[in-house]
């Protein structure tokens, strides 16, 4: 492959946040029926991580949401499984053992998640655990700190530093964007993060409000798109947290298709960080087949 | 003077603590008994019951966990709102075409059936629990708890005091409900929407939809979120579809045959039962 040359990110790339904001609105806009709608429900329900990132989760738990992952609804077995499950370190050995023989990837946040607050070492160690725990994918966060400090170099070098750690397993970056302030700091830390060897570019850890909005999933979209233009690399993108709505899933879709094409339709190159989104995605999938509302109470919660 | 081209009100849905218009923006006109036209109504369909229902569920946790005191209190609080805004609903009930003390009568009746049944809201429980014995040692009790979301299709007879019959048991018990009011008479039920509002009733307890009946009552009764119905119309074809639909979720379903709704029958501790679930408590003593 060409030697790919960095670009300088201390020049801002200027977005135009109005007409960001507009773009999304019209492609809300946007209506998807019947047949198209019910492929596009299954397609989101394919590109879930499902997630639980909680202090008092246990092997009881992610066993669960495994069991969930792996049938999201038995009354309908033909549905497609969950992309991944995305757990903590100390919980990707149960998660691993109860994906046996699916074609299902453990995620492992790692790197102090969700603050990053750490030394690099302790970073490292931490990806290496989860690494050698059996993860497929490893999702690290950027220290936000420096980055708005403009320590660019650090977080450039930090990213490259945990990939290594990585080895084959494939490394999401966080971006944490709730706490990165304006549209320019959010594309400028998707340029570092995808020419520092990313292989997704995510939008939150889901403990910071706002999480993933459609305007900054488009602006990354729109980083993918140009870093694809320059160096021919495909990246995929994930946006994780509050997005727990069906017809939501269905928007950030069609920002995928118009902006990035329909080869990042796929849960290789899109996905979305989530837990309640999965059972709002069955809700409607069986609200198509039936023709009846669904409620709640008769899908299973993990 | 009368050159003047009435300003004909559109009145507007109650739902989830708002007034939102249906989601289709479509409206009717609403006649008095003499044929004219005297407003305009939203036609909500199968979306507005959606977001009804939506709303309703999420109330539900909260007003359910409410104290039966506070319940009262609330119902005691409606009561208050709608006795002070007496004079409105006389004037609505008489420009439907209602006599004037008609009008008077059906509105004092409503106020004190509010009245009846904010009374009954921490009593029901204790006349309706029992102590069960039983032969193993364990301390075993029932106490009625509410059923969840109700779904109401009013009559179109009184239309003030019958949506309030209707809702105040169902609302006392600690359901939250989502009504289809009155096809032909919409306006008092949607007026009470404000009342409702204006009182300390949660956002989503009572949500109030007009329109035509037959785009409704099928998405209503087939929906799985909704725990019962609780019917008002005589049509056979009506009653055979709710129940069909209800059967999918094993709806509770309740059919009133009551013409006259100013008849003390719907004062009654039994209609907040129609609405209850028994849960029964085995406590282990004595080990």
């Amino acid at each position: 492959m060409s030697v790919i040359s960095i670009p300088d990110f201390n020049q801002t790339i200027p977005i135009d946040k109005v007409g960001v904001e507009e773009r999304v609105s019209r492609l809300n806009k946007r209506s998807i029926k019947k047949e198209s709608k019910v492929q596009a429900l299954k397609l989101a329900l394919s590109m879930i991580d499902l997630t639980t990132l909680e202090g008092k989760d246990s092997e009881g738990k992610v066993i669960q949401m495994c069991s969930k992952a792996r049938v999201p609804y038995a009354p309908m077995p033909q549905l497609p499984s969950v992309a991944a499950v995305c757990v903590y370190p100390n919980m990707v050995a149960t998660a691993k053992k109860a994906l046996k023989g699916t074609g299902i990837y453990v995620a492992s946040v790692a790197t102090a998640f969700p603050s990053g607050m750490a030394q690099l070492q302790v970073k490292l160690d931490d990806t290496k655990f989860a690494v050698d725990s059996g993860a497929d994918e490893i999702d690290m966060v950027i220290s936000r700190g420096e980055f708005l400090k403009g320590n660019y170099n650090f977080i450039f070098d930090e990213i490259a530093a945990i990939k290594e750690a990585c080895g084959e397993a494939h490394l999401k970056v966080i971006l944490e964007t709730g706490e990165l302030e304006t549209y320019e700091n959010v594309r400028t830390a998707s340029d570092i993060a995808m020419y520092a060897g990313a292989d997704f570019i995510k939008t939150s850890t889901g403990k910071i409000s706002p999480a993933a909005t459609q305007p900054v999933t488009l602006v990354m979209l729109e980083a993918i798109r140009d870093f694809y233009g320059d160096t021919g690399i495909m990246v995929g993108m994930k946006p994780a947290g509050g997005i727990r709505k069906a017809k939501e899933a269905l928007q950030y879709l069609v920002l995928v298709k118009e902006t990035l094409g329909a080869a990042w339709l796929t849960p290789n190159w899109f996905r979305f960080g989530a837990s309640s989104l999965t059972n709002d995605l069955l809700m409607q999938i069986v609200k198509q087949e039936t023709g009846v509302y669904q409620s709640l109470h008769y899908f299973s919660e993990d | 003077m009368s050159d003047r081209i009435d300003v004909l009100k559109t009145y507007k849905t109650y739902v989830g603590g708002k007034f939102p218009r249906s989601e289709s923006d479509r409206t009717y006109k609403v006649n008095n008994s003499n044929d004219k036209v005297v407003a305009n109504a939203c036609r909500c369909t199968r979306k507005d019951v959606r977001d009804a229902v939506l709303a309703a569920r999420t109330a539900s946790k909260d007003w359910s966990g409410r104290s039966a005191y506070n319940r009262g209190q609330v119902l005691y609080r409606i009561a208050e709102m709608l006795e002070g805004r007496k004079d409105q609903f006389i004037r609505e009930l008489e420009l439907l075409g209602m006599k004037s003390k008609e009008a008077v009568y059906e509105v004092e009746l409503s106020v004190d059936r509010l009245i009846y049944y904010a009374g009954w809201t921490d009593k029901y429980p204790q006349v309706f629990g029992t102590v069960n014995p039983v032969a193993s040692s364990h301390f075993n009790f029932s106490a009625p708890e509410p059923t969840g979301v109700v779904g109401i299709i009013a009559s179109d007879e009184d239309p003030l005091l019958s949506i309030i019959s209707l809702i105040a048991p169902v609302i006392a018990g600690g359901n939250t409900c989502v009504i289809l009011a009155s096809e032909s008479n919409p306006l008092p039920a949607v007026s009470f929407g404000e009342v409702l509002h204006a009182s300390d009733v949660p956002a989503g307890v009572v949500n109030i939809l007009t329109g035509y009946r037959e785009e409704m009552v099928d998405h209503l009764s087939s929906h799985m979120d909704v725990n019962a119905v609780l019917n008002t119309i005589f049509d056979k074809e009506t009653r055979k579809l709710i129940d069909e639909n209800a059967s999918i979720s094993v709806k509770r379903v309740v059919h009133y045959d009551s013409k006259n709704w100013a008849d003390d029958t719907h004062e009654n501790p039994y209609l907040i039962l129609d609405f209850q679930e028994t849960k029964t408590t085995w406590h282990p003593v004595g080990v």
